[in-house]
């Protein structure tokens, strides 16, 4: 299906624009409160809480755009793939940033104990820093400049999802049922990636799709 | 041309001060709904959902002083964390995980009747009500530090009993070493225990020298008022020198023991929890440092303060653990 000229304009001077505001959004109701020293009584926690969980929802919702294609047969979400990415890449860094700076106040002798000796923070600093040469190569540029090894390369996505959902099991101290919604629904969408005729067939017994 | 006189303003047209008070929330409530609904055009789906219980500490109205609370040195000059801060950011997973689920779920929570039973190595084994706490003890105030494991402390003004003084009425037999606590299980009255994410019921100890250590308190109130149901009505342990887990709050069961009581962090997470849990710098959490802590109501950029051994209190209790290696026995 391809889209026409109208619909591509409205997608790129309507659609997308709006988008990017709302994904915004929680960096600036965190912004607002920081202003206004309303984030609670633990503004820190908050901070930290608020970024990791966002970069984690980016990081679902840009795992959800293939599987979405591949279901509905829409090309559409592809073009918003990249700036969901983005915005993971965008949200990680501030919850990094949040640690390294109001966290552990640039001690950077704690910093790299902690990134050694505890397995949580082991693993959020990796899937960090896996996150920096797909951030760097997610232009036209380096797409076309990469040819195949492109793909190849930003399969560590899944990689990331897998750590990011890690540390998250692993920083909790007893109740694991939000980290395990997570991992529940990276686990569903690596499954239609991997299956996606079985998820298809269990979709439209259930009424949900029309397989084509 | 009509100008309206200022008598002919309807007293329902000027802004209520309560709703003033909150203006700061719709102006925030109207900017995330609108942006919303730039992007979905489902601004009206949004405005349907049920909109969240506002998390609030007990209305003034609801709030009951304390009758005759005595004033005591300790804590004297230490500013205190805002009342609003001290009962809405709580860790009492009988009312959910998240920190602002007490101050919510809490109401379900009934403090009247309300008795402990005590029993164990002692030799008047028996119960006492919330009443005769209330009014069979002097009820003093303690300004105390309380330290959380998760590194983040404040100060509360608490009322409440030396432990010991209670204890003592139910003559604890030699062969009485520990005291252990139980928290009420009733899933009807809290909600949190509706799932296993701990062992119910909620259980803490302490060593014999420990509950009779003057510091102890079985704490009645804060801010000179009855306990908050979020905050352990009708009766919590305080103990100013441990992480705050090791405080249990609605105590309904004391029991003197021989031997070491079970307790719920320690037996969840031995590695992480032990049965001492004394405020200490030098011991790490194995996911976390304990040197430093951040205190509630400081802003996000304030640096934190480092903690001191035994949170302050080493003069009073550092006695108490001499000889013990306390990197082993954390």
């Amino acid at each position: 299906m391809q889209t026409s000229a109208v619909q591509d304009n409205w997608l790129r001077f309507a659609l997308k624009p709006l988008v990017f505001i709302a994904c915004l959004i929680p960096f600036g109701l965190l912004l607002l409160g920081t202003l206004e020293g309303d984030l609670g009584a633990n503004p820190l926690e908050r901070v930290t809480d608020v970024t990791g969980q966002w970069g984690l929802r980016f990081l679902l919702l840009t795992l959800a755009v293939t599987p979405l294609r591949r279901l509905t047969g829409w090309r559409w979400p592809l073009r918003f793939r990249r700036m969901l990415g983005l915005f993971v890449f965008f949200y990680i860094t501030l919850h990094f940033l949040t640690w390294v700076w109001l966290d552990q106040e640039l001690s950077w002798a704690n910093i790299l104990a902690d990134i050694v000796k505890r397995p949580y923070v082991t693993v959020g600093f990796t899937a960090w820093l896996l996150l920096l040469p797909l951030a760097a190569t997610s232009t036209r540029g380096m797409m076309r400049r990469l040819g195949r090894n492109w793909q190849r390369l930003h399969r560590v996505v899944y990689a990331i999802g897998g750590l990011g959902v890690l540390h998250y099991i692993w920083l909790v101290k007893a109740d694991l049922l939000q980290p395990l919604i997570y991992t529940g629904l990276l686990v569903l969408l690596l499954a239609v990636r991997w299956r996606p005729q079985l998820i298809k067939r269990r979709l439209s017994v259930g009424g949900l799709i029309n397989v084509r | 041309m009509l100008i309206k006189k200022a008598t002919d303003i309807k007293s329902s047209e000027i802004t209520d001060q309560r709703i003033y008070a909150r203006r700061r929330e719709f102006l925030k409530a109207a900017a995330a709904l609108g942006a919303g609904a730039i992007v979905s055009g489902a601004a009206p789906a949004m405005s349907k959902s049920k909109p969240e219980p506002e998390p609030q500490a007990k209305p003034d109205w609801a709030r009951t002083p304390i009758q005759g609370v005595v004033d005591t040195p300790y804590g004297e000059g230490l500013p205190l964390t805002e009342y609003e801060h001290v009962t809405s950011y709580n860790n009492f997973y009988e009312f959910g995980t998240g920190k602002g689920d007490p101050v919510r779920n809490a109401h379900t929570l009934k403090t009247r009747p309300w008795t402990v039973m005590v029993d164990g190595e002692c030799e008047a084994p028996g119960e006492i009500g919330i009443e005769d706490v209330l009014s069979g003890f002097t009820q003093e105030e303690r300004i105390y530090r309380l330290r959380c494991v998760e590194a983040w402390a404040m100060v509360v003004p608490w009322v409440g009993v030396p432990l010991g003084d209670l204890l003592k009425r139910f003559k604890p037999t030699s062969k009485a070493k520990y005291v252990a606590f139980e928290t009420l299980v009733d899933s009807k009255q809290m909600p949190g225990q509706r799932r296993a994410v701990l062992d119910w019921p909620y259980r803490e100890g302490l060593r014999m020298d420990e509950a009779m250590h003057p510091l102890t308190i079985l704490a009645t109130g804060l801010y000179g008022e009855l306990l908050p149901n979020q905050n352990g009505a009708p009766l919590r342990l305080v103990v100013p020198w441990k992480y705050g887990f090791k405080s249990i709050k609605s105590i309904v069961r004391i029991s003197f023991s021989e031997t070491l009581p079970e307790t719920t962090w320690w037996k969840l997470a031995p590695g992480e929890y032990g049965f001492y849990a004394n405020v200490n710098p030098l011991v790490d959490h194995p996911r976390w440092s304990q040197a430093r802590h951040r205190l509630i109501g400081e802003g996000l950029f304030t640096r934190k303060h480092e903690t001191p051994m035994f949170n302050g209190y080493a003069d009073q209790v550092a006695d108490l653990y001499r000889g013990m290696d306390l990197a082993k026995f954390y």
